[in-house]
């Protein structure tokens, strides 16, 4: 019925059919099994692993980016309708009509995420050499990075829903894992519990949605599912729809399960770069993108995720205005960006290659900055307050020039790569709808806000240092894979030349119509860029021509507060959630206390007291004895009389 | 002769031994009447027996007395050895199996 | 059914009696009369040979084992009459006439038909008829009285056994033992006296006098003693002394073969009453 109204929905709304891998891409197993098998040689191989096992680390994930390289090299040679490739490992669950098979599936989508989560993660596997060569869990921390870097890869290169499921628990471990690597740090166990018990929530979601698909359609399998997704009922579809959207918010970070985000930069900086900038809190992304036919058969669902999206990239931008932490500046940017990613894709076809697209220049740009935050705080003695930093520009240089790049990027400073991608995404939103359009402008401005008063505070300024500190450079280990984040900042642009991200992506989200706009491109990208600079003078005139005090300061306006407070995220999961479910588990344990255990006790103790009362009837006598007898013989006599005479 | 009379009788006498089994405390008197309420049992045994026609009656009775003979032998000797140990013939002295 | 309704009340007053009896042996006897008229019953309602039994082997063997234990428990053992189990009396009289009650009322309400009588039954004879039934059909219930007649004899044996505790003591031991005694608390060795013997009286209940004219205990029983029916040899004296008095007054004697001589003491044979002719007055 659909498929009357609205004709070109069905046809915008690619069917994925997929061609057997052969040649290299038969080795496209290998991508994932090399970091596997890094993570199972480090971790069980114990303390003998200790003084190679970095390298291995390194190695393996170095290994799978250059099959990821081939891989996509390999599709590029082939013809636009031939690029979704498919490798049938074996058969995973078979039970009567419920069959699911292992297997991979290489397309235009899935071949970028590649070289993302390989490229990027393999940068900051090399920087974790430095940053945490003074660690003596060192070995063990390479193998839960090795051990992410293999979920996110079968999260990506999976072919059914529930193998994307397998890779999204697979990465829900890893970050536990690895926010909670200090163990001894209660702050860093804390953490690690919150952002696996929020992600569950998601996961709730992801589980249902699941469920939901093979109760539906029969099958998990993205190829099966794609031909038949717009035959469903548009309950169903919306349903689901919302049901993925929950899983996405709770892997990204997107309201209303964002609390965990910035408690989660507890973890060593390399798993704030890798984990909560580039790959895993992008997964939510890639799940929308890859569940396109769901989200075009189901308007609804797809308007949630825009809300979601804008409201996310606002709330984010806000709480990064507030934070003095350096790393909880740039995670509130993170939640930020990839608000724009899902509004992005949740404006349907038009953005899903623009969604794409910021993805990979965030992942580049933001894993910069955290890795330069890191630079930073291996030269402050690990501080993290940027009320301590000040005037760092002379002592890091290279730091400084790398972090401004990404700092260019993120704000989008004409020409650098987060200039076009967000330009896209806030064009994209005008087009289909003014007051998204208005919210991701705003967002734009507010970013620029915040990030120039990060590098203000930061690296300008004067010097408000700890006695002890002495800042010197980070060693060349760390350094190099910063300017190679650098120069992918700059330069990550490139992917929108001649609109070829758009082209590539077009077998996997379809083809999009030419919207108007109410003005015209340049108009705007000249306004979008006019509020971004009165953002960067709102933040030189309010934090670069003050003094920063060393000290928080406590009297401060309400919206301040506020956003010290996470928009009172964490204090609204208390009382709606933390509160009442604590006063119901004490009801419970109450009543099993004194309800359960009560009646129990309390039936032993009638039993009891019964007892102690009746055994007094024997007292010894004979004659009372013969008296009950007695009596028993009477009774027996008057039923029988009664019986028989009456 | 109608036979209502005797087990009237009967049931009076049983009913008089049985009180005074409850109500006595000499062992020796307790014990005399419960063969008071064989007694009793007997004389309906009989008059049932007149009362059928057949010997019947009379046989059970005669069982009644024998099997009434050992179990007073054996009842009194049991009576005896107590006495001899404990001093004491009151059936209420032998209450040590209580609560 | 004369003999019916004449023995029926004493029956059961009786019965009432051994209830309310206070001394052990009363009751026992008042149950040897139950029985007695229980006999009489059989032997009206055509049950000659049970009433040869009862008689011979309930009243005369079992109630008379009755009377032999109670000698050996102690007869004057008698229960006192206050009920020291809470309710007991109470709800015994209770449930005992209600017992009562509802059986007679059971009894009179249920037919059991005509009666039939004994006559045919009984054409042989009671005790052949009683014989045919006995061996034949209740062979085996009269097989297991026999053991169970033989069990009850000997448990009975066992039970009223008593173990011998300390060894037998000779009478070289017993002597020795008794000079030990004397040598230890004076407790004179020999055999007890006998009672004073007085030839007009059963002198049973009369204690010996010793040689001092003080009475000797150990001549008199116990029991007696406890009784207080002891008589006093004095007393007996001051009576026998009158007798002759007046004998003596009359100027003849009434007692054979014996002179007239005024008795001077108490006792005959005070020896300054002696004549020279050497004749001992008596």
């Amino acid at each position: 019925m659909t498929t009357a109204l609205l004709p070109s929905l069905a046809e915008s709304v690619p069917v994925i059919e997929t061609a057997p891998a052969d040649g290299v891409l038969s080795l496209l197993w290998l991508i994932i099994a090399l970091p596997a098998l890094g993570a199972a040689v480090l971790l069980l191989g114990g303390r003998r692993a200790d003084a190679w096992g970095h390298l291995l680390g390194v190695g393996t994930v170095a290994g799978s980016f250059l099959l990821s390289v081939l891989a996509f090299v390999s599709l590029m040679g082939r013809g636009a309708e031939e690029r979704s490739v498919s490798q049938h490992l074996y058969t995973w669950v078979e039970a009567g009509s419920f069959t699911v098979d292992a297997g991979l599936l290489l397309d235009p989508l899935s071949a970028l995420f590649l070289l993302l989560i390989t490229g990027v993660g393999g940068i900051i596997h090399v920087y974790s050499v430095g940053y945490m060569a003074h660690d003596p869990r060192r070995r063990r921390f390479f193998g839960y990075l090795n051990l992410f870097v293999a979920a996110m890869l079968v999260l990506v290169l999976a072919d059914t829903y529930l193998g994307v499921f397998l890779g999204w628990e697979g990465v829900g471990l890893a970050s536990y894992l690895l926010i909670g690597f200090w163990q001894h740090k209660p702050s860093a166990a804390a953490a690690a519990k919150k952002a696996f018990v929020v992600n569950r929530v998601g996961d709730l979601g992801m589980a249902l949605g699941v469920m939901l698909l093979f109760a539906t359609f029969g099958t998990t399998a993205f190829a099966e599912i794609s031909a038949v997704a717009s035959e469903a009922s548009d309950a169903v579809l919306t349903v689901l729809g919302l049901l993925l959207l929950l899983a996405a918010c709770g892997k990204s970070a997107q309201v209303p399960l964002q609390s965990w985000l910035l408690d989660a930069m507890e973890g060593p900086t390399p798993v704030s770069a890798l984990i909560h900038a580039a790959t895993m809190v992008t997964a939510g992304v890639y799940l929308i993108v890859r569940s396109n036919f769901i989200y075009e058969a189901a308007p609804v669902a797809q308007s949630a995720v825009v809300v979601v999206g804008a409201v996310t990239l606002l709330w984010g931008a806000v709480i990064g205005c507030a934070k003095d932490d350096i790393k909880k500046a740039l995670a509130g940017s993170t939640m930020s960006q990839i608000g724009y990613m899902m509004l992005a894709a949740g404006l349907g076809v038009a953005g899903y290659a623009f969604a794409i697209f910021h993805l990979l220049t965030h992942g580049f740009f933001k894993a910069n900055m955290f890795l330069g935050a890191g630079s930073v705080m291996h030269a402050m003695d690990d501080d993290v307050d940027m009320r301590h930093y000040g005037a760092l520009q002379k002592m890091l240089p290279v730091t400084f020039l790398t972090f401004a790049m990404g700092y260019l990027a993120i704000i989008g400073f004409p020409g650098f790569s987060g200039f076009w991608s967000k330009d896209k995404i806030i064009e994209t939103a005008f087009s289909e709808n003014l007051v998204v359009g208005l919210a991701a402008l705003l967002g734009a401005g507010i970013t620029a806000f915040y990030m120039t008063r990060l590098m203000l505070m930061t690296f300008f300024g004067e010097k408000r240092w700890d006695k002890s500190v002495h800042p010197h450079e980070s060693p060349k280990v760390m350094t190099v894979p910063l300017i190679v984040l650098a120069a992918l900042s700059v330069l990550g642009g490139f992917l929108l030349l001649g609109n070829w991200v758009v082209d590539w992506l077009e077998p996997v989200v379809g083809h999009a119509e030419h919207h108007e706009l109410p003005v015209s491109p340049l108009v705007l990208t000249t306004i979008i860029t006019l509020v971004v600079a009165a953002g960067v003078a709102l933040a030189w005139f309010l934090v670069g021509k003050r003094d920063v005090p060393r000290v928080a300061p406590a009297n401060v306006s309400v919206f301040t507060r506020a956003a010290r407070a996470d928009l009172y995220g964490d204090a609204m999961n208390e009382a709606l959630l933390m509160r009442p479910g604590d006063r119901f588990v004490g009801g419970v344990t109450t009543f099993d206390d004194s309800g359960v255990d009560g009646a129990v006790n309390g039936t032993a103790a009638t039993f009891a007291g019964m007892s102690g009362r009746m055994r007094r009837w024997q007292n010894g006598y004979v004659r009372s004895y013969a008296l009950s007898l007695f009596g028993g013989a009477l009774l027996v006599l008057v039923v029988l009389l009664a019986v028989n005479l009456g | 002769m109608s036979e209502t009379p005797f087990l009237v009788l009967s049931a009076i006498l049983f009913t008089i031994g049985a009180v005074g089994v409850l109500t006595r405390r000499n062992a020796l008197v307790l014990f005399m009447c419960v063969e008071l309420m064989l007694n009793a049992t007997n004389l309906a045994l009989v008059t049932f027996s007149r009362v059928h026609g057949n010997l019947h009656g009379q046989v059970t009775a005669f069982f009644v007395m024998v099997v009434a003979a050992a179990e007073v032998v054996v009842g009194l000797a049991i009576i005896v050895t107590i006495f001899r140990t404990r001093r004491s013939a009151s059936v209420d002295d032998a209450s040590l199996l209580k609560y | 059914m004369i003999a019916f309704w004449l023995l029926a009340p004493v029956m059961v007053a009786a019965a009432l009696g051994v209830l309310f009896a206070r001394k052990a042996v009363h009751a026992a006897l008042l149950l040897a009369v139950v029985m007695i008229g229980l006999a009489v019953l059989y032997l009206v309602q055509e049950a000659p040979f049970l009433f040869a039994v009862q008689i011979i082997v309930y009243t005369g063997a079992i109630l008379m084992l009755f009377l032999f234990v109670m000698m050996l428990v102690g007869v004057d053992a008698s229960d006192s009459v206050v009920e020291t189990i809470k309710g007991q009396r109470l709800f015994a009289i209770i449930v005992g006439l209600l017992f009562g009650s509802v059986l007679v009322l059971g009894v009179a309400q249920v037919s059991v038909g005509a009666v039939v009588g004994l006559e045919a039954a009984n054409a042989d004879g009671n005790i052949q008829g009683l014989a045919d039934l006995l061996f034949s059909r209740y062979a085996i219930a009269f097989e297991g009285t026999a053991a169970l007649l033989i069990t009850a004899a000997m448990g009975t044996m066992v039970l009223a056994h008593s173990e011998r505790l300390k060894p037998r003591l000779s009478q070289q031991e017993m002597a020795a033992q008794r000079m030990r005694d004397y040598a230890d608390s004076g407790k004179h060795p020999g055999p007890l006296p006998a009672p004073g013997v007085f030839a007009r009286h059963n002198a049973v209940d009369t204690p010996a006098l010793l040689p001092d004219g003080s009475t000797a205990e150990l001549s008199i029983s116990r029991v007696l003693a406890a009784r207080g029916t002891v008589r006093s040899a004095p007393h007996l004296a001051d009576d026998i002394e009158e007798l002759t008095q007046h004998m003596h007054d009359d100027g003849s004697s009434n007692i054979p073969g014996r002179p007239d001589a005024t008795p001077k003491g108490p006792l005959e044979g005070d020896p300054s009453d002696r004549r020279d002719d050497g004749e001992v007055q008596p």
